[in-house]
């Protein structure tokens, strides 16, 4: 479904972010990133949204290439799938509802199947009450919900997280994180970068660890992936 | 209808800009009309006057009348020549006083020259055609002077040349101030929404859907600039006809492409910049 071929990503000045890493991701998989700052994984995660393109080597996510895609093709594929970051990215001046209608409208989705989508998507993160509120009403793990929401309101096949708990308290965490399982427990795969080691360590899911720009540690692997 | 929507909501966040743009436009739409209108109109001028356009030979005291029919006949067989007249010193002088009506006293026992009056062929009667004949005319040895509206004619060619010019070097530079401000306007709107467009971008928005409302934005401009300037031509045109001298105004295809062009204007602008400034977001 997710396939990295011998990818490799040099940025201009900061030089290689992502270094030679070939990896699978079946459907349905729930697959923990981790490792130091600036080991890669916000890069990796990029390439599979195609936000950045590998230096070398090849990112297939569900038929579309990373060598050959153009722009329109990217925008297709980023509708198959659901991204939410640490920051949240929700527009202050909609309400949860509306922030979670944007991601259809601006997709052309007929406007009768809107409500009804957004309505589910709101549900499903636990936010059914507060649909009206706007982003400043509403706490921080909240807020994530939104985001979510946003995310799987186009039935994606895959939720990319890239440290979604990163800005939230231990009881949001739990809240947030819990809500990825059931969303992976319906089918969806999930790619979660963090550095919360406590999370991974009580969880039986895969996780590949990153240094410097390569995979270490693949645990579907149940070795080191790699010396260096 | 989302994209008309939401030009109208850009045009609202900045309306000195949107109304500065239209303007431009506008000025420049405007310095291309009317210049375009002056040299038109001297086209139009030049076309009459060149109807009218005579070479006239004037003869030497004493000529016998039967030289003068002779070398207005050899004349009228010049290729370029359309037909020739002899007028005596009389013919001249009662042709002199109709002209001047009320200052026909001016000419009380004056003598005017016997000449040669040759009109030319379609075609002949520019200023080169003209020199041309001229020259050959100048041979004969009774001939004295030759006169015709050289001059004239020149300077009104140069003028309409002159007007041409300048109509589109003012014209152009009014398009490219619009261009510039219509850039401003679209980077600001980009930067002020680029959160949005970002967001916009990662759930799988097209290029093409996020360029559309900047690009029907930046036609709404281009064509309202042109109506504009339409507006502003016609009504000086007007001005100028009531109070100065007679005019003729484009026709409807002219006019057609002027406000095409406007159209153009505000839609180029946007796409180049838009294409520019979303790359940066
Ligand atoms: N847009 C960019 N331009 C240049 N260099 C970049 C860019 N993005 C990332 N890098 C570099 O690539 C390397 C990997 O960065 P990346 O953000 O992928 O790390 P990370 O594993 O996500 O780190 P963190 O845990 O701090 O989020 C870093 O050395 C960084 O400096
Ligand atoms: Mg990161």
């Amino acid at each position: 479904m997710i396939r990295f071929t011998s990818v490799s990503k040099s940025y201009p000045r900061t030089g290689t972010a992502v270094d030679n890493v070939s990896l699978h991701i079946g459907r349905g998989e729930f697959v923990f990133f981790t490792g130091p700052s600036g080991a890669g994984k916000t890069t990796l995660l990029k390439m599979v949204y195609m936000e950045e393109r590998p230096s070398s080597g090849e990112v297939r996510v569900s038929g579309t290439s990373s060598v050959t895609a153009g722009d329109r093709e990217v925008a297709k594929l980023r509708r198959k799938l659901g991204i939410v970051f640490q920051d949240f990215r929700l527009l202050d001046n909609r309400t949860a509802e509306q922030n979670v209608a944007f991601a259809l409208e601006v997709t052309d989705t007929a406007p009768a199947m809107i409500g009804p989508k957004v309505a589910r998507a709101l549900t499903q993160v636990g936010l059914a009450g507060k649909g009206t509120a706007f982003p400043r009403e509403l706490s921080g793990g909240e807020q994530q919900r939104v985001a979510i929401a946003r995310a799987l309101v186009n039935d994606p096949f895959v939720l990319i997280a890239d440290e979604p708990t990163g800005n939230l308290d231990d009881r949001a965490t739990r809240g947030i994180f819990q809500l990825l399982r059931e969303i992976n427990a319906s089918g969806t795969a999930v790619m979660m970068a963090t550095h919360n080691l406590e999370l991974i360590r009580r969880q039986e899911f895969r996780t590949i660890e990153m240094t410097r720009g390569a995979v270490v540690f693949d645990s579907a692997e149940q070795k080191p992936a790699r010396e260096s | 209808m989302r994209s008309i929507r939401d030009a109208l909501i850009a045009f609202r966040r900045t309306p000195l800009l949107s109304v500065l743009s239209i303007t431009t436009i506008a000025f420049s739409l405007f310095a291309f009309g009317l210049f375009g209108l002056v040299a038109l109109n001297i086209r139009e001028a030049l076309d009459r006057l060149e109807d009218r356009v005579e070479i006239r030979a004037f003869v030497a005291d004493g000529t016998a009348p039967e030289s003068m029919a002779q070398a207005a006949g050899d004349i009228a067989a010049y290729p370029e020549v359309l037909a020739t007249k002899s007028v005596s010193q009389d013919e001249a002088l009662v042709r002199a006083k109709k002209e001047l009506g009320d200052f026909r006293d001016v000419f009380e026992g004056a003598v005017l020259p016997a000449s040669i009056d040759v009109r030319l062929k379609p075609g002949f009667r520019d200023p080169a055609s003209v020199k041309r004949v001229s020259a050959r005319i100048r041979a004969f040895s009774f001939v004295d002077d030759i006169r015709y509206g050289e001059e004239w004619i020149e300077k009104l060619y140069r003028l309409r040349n002159v007007a041409g010019i300048a109509g589109i070097v003012l014209g152009l530079s009014f398009a490219g101030v619009s261009m510039i401000i219509i850039g401003t306007t679209i980077r600001m709107a980009v930067l002020s929404r680029a959160k949005e467009i970002s967001i916009m971008r990662l759930v799988g928005a097209t290029d093409g859907y996020i360029r559309r409302p900047f690009l029907i934005e930046g036609l709404a401009k281009g064509i309202l600039g042109g109506l504009l300037a339409l507006l502003l031509t016609y009504v000086t045109r007007t001005i100028i006809d009531r109070y100065l001298i007679q005019t003729i105004f484009f026709d409807a295809r002219v006019t057609l492409l002027g406000l095409l062009f406007g159209a153009m204007l505000g839609l180029l602008g946007s796409a180049f910049s838009v294409g520019r400034h979303l790359r940066r977001v």
